[in-house]
């Protein structure tokens, strides 16, 4: 048993305990958050000082392998963008900084444990650290919407926890090991594979996983959650908390189910056909910024699930790099959106009217990132797109391919539409936007992020297909 | 590598969009010098280019070519062929024209130089690509600056018009990007010269051939645009601003007849061959019905508009023949309409910019009051109807004389003297229009209007003087685009 190798976990759980501990002896609350974010540099540290290892840890329970370092940094990453566009917005907390910046180091432990483990409780474990972390956040403003989003959260979670945990007790009662290696080795010494039984494990499983990707038809929370949480939280959760289903669900079904890998994908490919479809239809009617989103997350749940369903190494490669693309580009719409309602006071899409003429880099940023969103070039989003379409074609995935593209053309609707109001409209008043300078750096970090994957993806991709590489279809 | 003057001239005018975007102050003056000179460095490149083109080579010269996407083997890949090099010309020309012809914008003025360079780097990176991601790419970088310009710049419904070019572009590209993962994975490349050489039809069944084929061939089809997918048309025209006219109907369109002749045929001639009929049959029916709708037009810019659909289905009868004269002509075509409508385009708005009317039975006599302009939109107008002595003549006997002799596609004979049809109706429509913008009794209200100022008449006089180029000596282009569609048509005629 090497701690060693869980120093990335420890020392973020460290720096957690430590912000909360600080709290109660520093009186300027600002610098907290600060600590947050430079103490993310220890973990940052810990997690290179491992690349290139590939050993297992408690019993084969944990695994520090190019997968889970790569989202070891991956969510790294994301809190870090997260907590520098949080500083201006916790002011609002007033004497809870200290819990929230805590709140979110603690989600992304159990995220990056969830990248990790491969085992079913544990894997449990982590999902419910990340999820109890994430409940607390939503309802964190205490207002009567956010409180309404917080207590949805948790009621749906816990429904969406005991129905995987059955598929668990389903796949264990069948293979009597809850070691995904284990189970994958039973499976086909026990020849399993037609067993219905199996099915309604695996269906089980997707269902659960499939609250935390925000697939439809498991997709009812996303809305109102993302409306009420604070806007720092919802781009946390549309973006770490979406990443963290994907990286379980590589790890579960390839390591565990592979043998059943039939089954499966085609369950996938066709819930993501359902879910860019509805997601991309729903967001077409949506007047409130934060809830065309949440609608918007959905729809590329859809997209990334392509990487699910074509049961290939490319396809996984294109799925984490489909990952990261988004995370840049959801998170700089976000921290845009941050930065300018702030200053409105408003999440309504018909209010940011002229906003170019008011905040033009604000609002260019957010252009850039949702032309991202949509796949136009030269963003992360259509090099995103362009890899999995491909990996899709490639596995003769051709009718989700064509699905996918429709619904693209779809997207560009809606997401336009925010680009026409900001650029076309007439600016409601004069009056400019500053935002702090967390907030500044965080979206130029994000957008510069999404440009130069637009050019130059093949540094990550590479990265990605290492990551995948221990998946063997 | 050698120098690598395509990127320069493909992304001068997108540096130039950065430079004016950060160009300290807001003199108006400034950012439109910024922009011609930017512009103007790129045309005097390509100018170079086509003097050092080697006539004696087919194949792409000036190539660049760097691994790109190693992943998905992208490359970035550039080269001009015989084919690409006069629409690389036509572009930078209209670039650097487009750019005179807003002199006038009062408006943004930052934000629309900067949008309208960002244009036309996407519009060169299209003609120049030899990599179908890197193709696929530019032709989707053209599709926000447009949206913009049309958007914020345009006149009438023009939110309406600029969503509707977007969502009719889209919809054809998602076929597109769909028909060229599908060809990666048959043919194992993105490379177009070697897809190009590899004789697919042949190897692949010619179901998937001929999905391939259409899958591709529907986002060149509305871009054209072949009837019916030409309803956009009209309206991006008609609401645009005028420069963006002049750049829509001067090159943009062109990137589907190109896209067309390089990406299907080119890849597929077979499969063209096969369905040629289709194709023809279709583009006799764009003819006329794009000429009997110019006929009924009574605002000035919608009348140029549609006259568009009808001289693009010259181009898609050229290509169909397969045959290498009626090519050709389709070429020239492609770039002798880009001037020509290019210039009807500024003529209609340099009209209404000084009379502040485009409805044609509001106008009248205006010879009188702005004779230079008169006489410039009736050169235009008859290059358009294909006057001997202007491009449009050259081009469309070239394209006329191909159709009729080719031997590829059955009946062709009569598609062709159905097109013919075209010559007549648009030498109605167009005289029939400037007779009564231009002649008839002068009408008080215009009283004092101005004519043409100096810019103007010089960038309006570029113009006639490539048309009449052309007109007299084709050869000058026809030599370098035979070069380029030899080796398309190499399976038909050895």
């Amino acid at each position: 048993m090497d701690l060693y190798l869980l120093s990335p976990v420890i020392s973020l759980l460290a720096l957690a305990l430590v912000v909360i501990l600080l709290d109660l002896f520093i009186r300027r609350k600002w610098i907290l958050g600060w600590v947050s974010i430079i103490g993310l540099i220890v973990p940052v540290i810990f997690t290179l000082s491992l690349w290139g290892r590939n050993e297992t840890s408690f019993g084969g329970a944990l695994a520090v392998d190019h997968f889970s370092l790569f989202f070891h940094l991956f969510f790294l990453g994301v809190a870090a963008l997260v907590l520098l566009s949080s500083t201006e917005y916790a002011r609002k907390f007033a004497a809870f900084r200290a819990e929230y910046y805590a709140l979110i180091l603690l989600a992304a432990t159990g995220m990056m444990l969830l990248a990790s483990t491969r085992e079913l409780i544990s894997i449990f474990v982590a999902l419910e650290l990340t999820g109890i972390s994430l409940y607390v956040l939503t309802g964190f403003l205490k207002d009567p919407k956010s409180s309404e989003a917080g207590l949805k959260y948790l009621l749906l979670g816990a429904v969406a926890s005991a129905v995987f945990l059955y598929g668990m007790a389903l796949v264990f009662g069948l293979t009597g090991t809850t070691y995904l290696e284990g189970i994958a080795a039973a499976i086909s010494a026990e020849g399993l594979l037609d067993s219905p039984a199996l099915l309604m494990g695996i269906v089980l499983l997707v269902a659960g996983f499939g609250f935390k990707i925000a697939a439809v038809p498991f997709q009812m929370w996303v809305p109102d959650v993302y409306e009420g949480a604070p806007t720092p939280i919802t781009a946390y959760l549309s973006v770490a908390s979406k990443a963290a289903g994907f990286a379980v669900i590589l790890r579960v079904f390839y390591e565990a189910l592979g043998p059943a890998s039939l089954d499966w994908g085609m369950i996938f490919a066709v819930l993501a056909a359902i879910t860019m479809t509805v997601g991309n239809i729903v967001a077409i009617a949506q007047k409130n910024i934060k809830r065309m989103l949440g609608y918007s997350s959905i729809a590329q749940a859809g997209y990334l699930m392509i990487g699910l369903a074509a049961v290939t190494t490319e396809a996984s490669s294109a799925l984490i790099f489909f990952l990261a693309c988004y995370a840049l580009t959801n998170l700089g719409a976000f921290i845009a959106i941050i930065a300018i309602s702030n200053k409105i006071d408003s999440d309504e899409i018909s209010d940011y009217s002229g906003m170019v003429r008011r905040a033009p880099l604000y609002a260019l940023a957010l252009a850039l990132c949702l032309i991202s969103l949509t796949g136009i070039p030269p963003t992360a989003g259509f090099m995103a797109k362009i890899y999995i379409f491909s990996a899709g074609v490639n596995a003769e995935l051709l009718w989700l391919v064509i699905i996918a593209v429709i619904n693209s053309v779809i997207s560009a609707y809606y997401y336009l539409r925010v680009v026409r109001v900001m650029f076309l409209g007439e600016p409601v008043s004069k009056e400019g936007v500053h935002a702090s300078s967390g907030l500044r750096i965080a979206l130029s970090l994000s957008c510069l992020g999404v440009l130069l994957l637009g050019i130059y993806p093949w540094m990550l991709m590479k990265f990605a297909e290492t990551a995948a590489g221990i998946f063997l279809p | 590598m050698d120098f690598p003057y395509l990127s320069i001239i493909v992304f001068l005018p997108v540096i130039g969009a950065i430079v004016i975007a950060l160009l300290p102050g807001a003199n108006p003056r400034r950012i439109k010098l910024a922009a011609a000179a930017f512009t103007a460095v790129s045309f005097f490149l390509s100018l170079a280019l086509f003097s050092m083109f080697d006539r004696s080579l087919d194949g792409p010269q000036f190539v660049e070519q760097l691994s790109w996407i190693p992943a998905i083997n992208v490359q970035y890949f550039m080269g001009v062929d015989g084919l690409s090099l006069p629409l690389v010309l036509l572009t930078t020309f209209i670039g650097f024209v487009a750019v005179l012809v807003s002199w006038n914008i009062d408006l943004r003025v930052r934000e629309y130089f900067a949008w309208l360079l960002v244009l036309e780097t996407g519009i060169l990176g299209v003609f120049c690509s030899l990599d179908l991601i890197l193709f696929f790419i530019f032709w989707e970088v053209e599709l926000i600056p447009m949206y913009m310009l049309i958007s914020i710049w345009g006149t009438g419904r023009k939110e309406y018009s600029a969503i509707k070019f977007v969502l009719y572009t889209l919809f054809g590209s998602a076929f597109m990007l769909v028909g060229i993962l599908l060809l990666y994975f048959q043919a194992g490349t993105f490379d177009m010269i070697a897809l190009a050489g590899m004789g697919l039809d042949s190897i692949l069944s010619s179901m998937m051939a001929a999905a391939i084929f259409f899958l591709i061939i529907i986002a060149y089809a509305i871009k054209l645009p072949i009837f019916p997918f030409h309803t956009w048309l009209p309206d991006a025209h008609t609401d645009a601003p005028t420069a963006v006219s002049v750049v829509l109907a001067g090159v943009l369109l062109k990137m589907g007849g190109y896209g067309m002749i390089r990406v299907a045929v080119g890849i597929f001639p077979e499969t063209a061959h096969s369905y040629a009929p289709l194709f023809v049959v279709v583009a006799v029916i764009g003819v006329i019905y794009g000429a009997a709708m110019t006929l009924r037009q009574t605002d000035l810019k919608k009348l140029i508009a549609y006259s568009s659909v009808s001289h693009m289905g010259f181009v898609l009868l050229g290509i169909f023949a397969l045959s290498q004269v009626s090519m050709t002509g389709a070429v020239l075509q492609m770039v002798s309409h880009g001037i020509i409508t290019g210039l009807l385009f500024a003529m209609v708005g340099l009209v209404y910019s000084k009379t502040h009317e485009r409805s044609i039975p509001k106008l009248g006599g205006l010879v009188r009051q702005m004779p230079v302009i008169a006489v410039v939109f009736s050169v235009a107008g008859l290059a358009a109807l294909g006057l001997p002595g202007t491009s449009g003549f050259a081009a469309e006997i070239i394209t006329f004389l191909g159709s009729f002799g080719s031997t590829m596609v059955p009946g062709i004979h009569i598609y062709t003297i159905l097109a013919i049809t075209g010559i007549v109706l648009g030498a109605g429509y167009i005289l029939w229009m400037l007779r009564r913008v231009f002649y008839g009794p002068p009408r008080d209200e215009y009283n004092g209007v101005p004519d043409a100022d100096k810019l103007e008449k010089a960038y309006i006089f570029a113009f006639v003087a490539v048309i009449m180029l052309i007109g007299l000596y084709p050869r000058i282009l026809t030599d370098v685009i035979k070069l380029g569609i030899q080796p398309i048509l190499g399976v038909f005629y050895g």
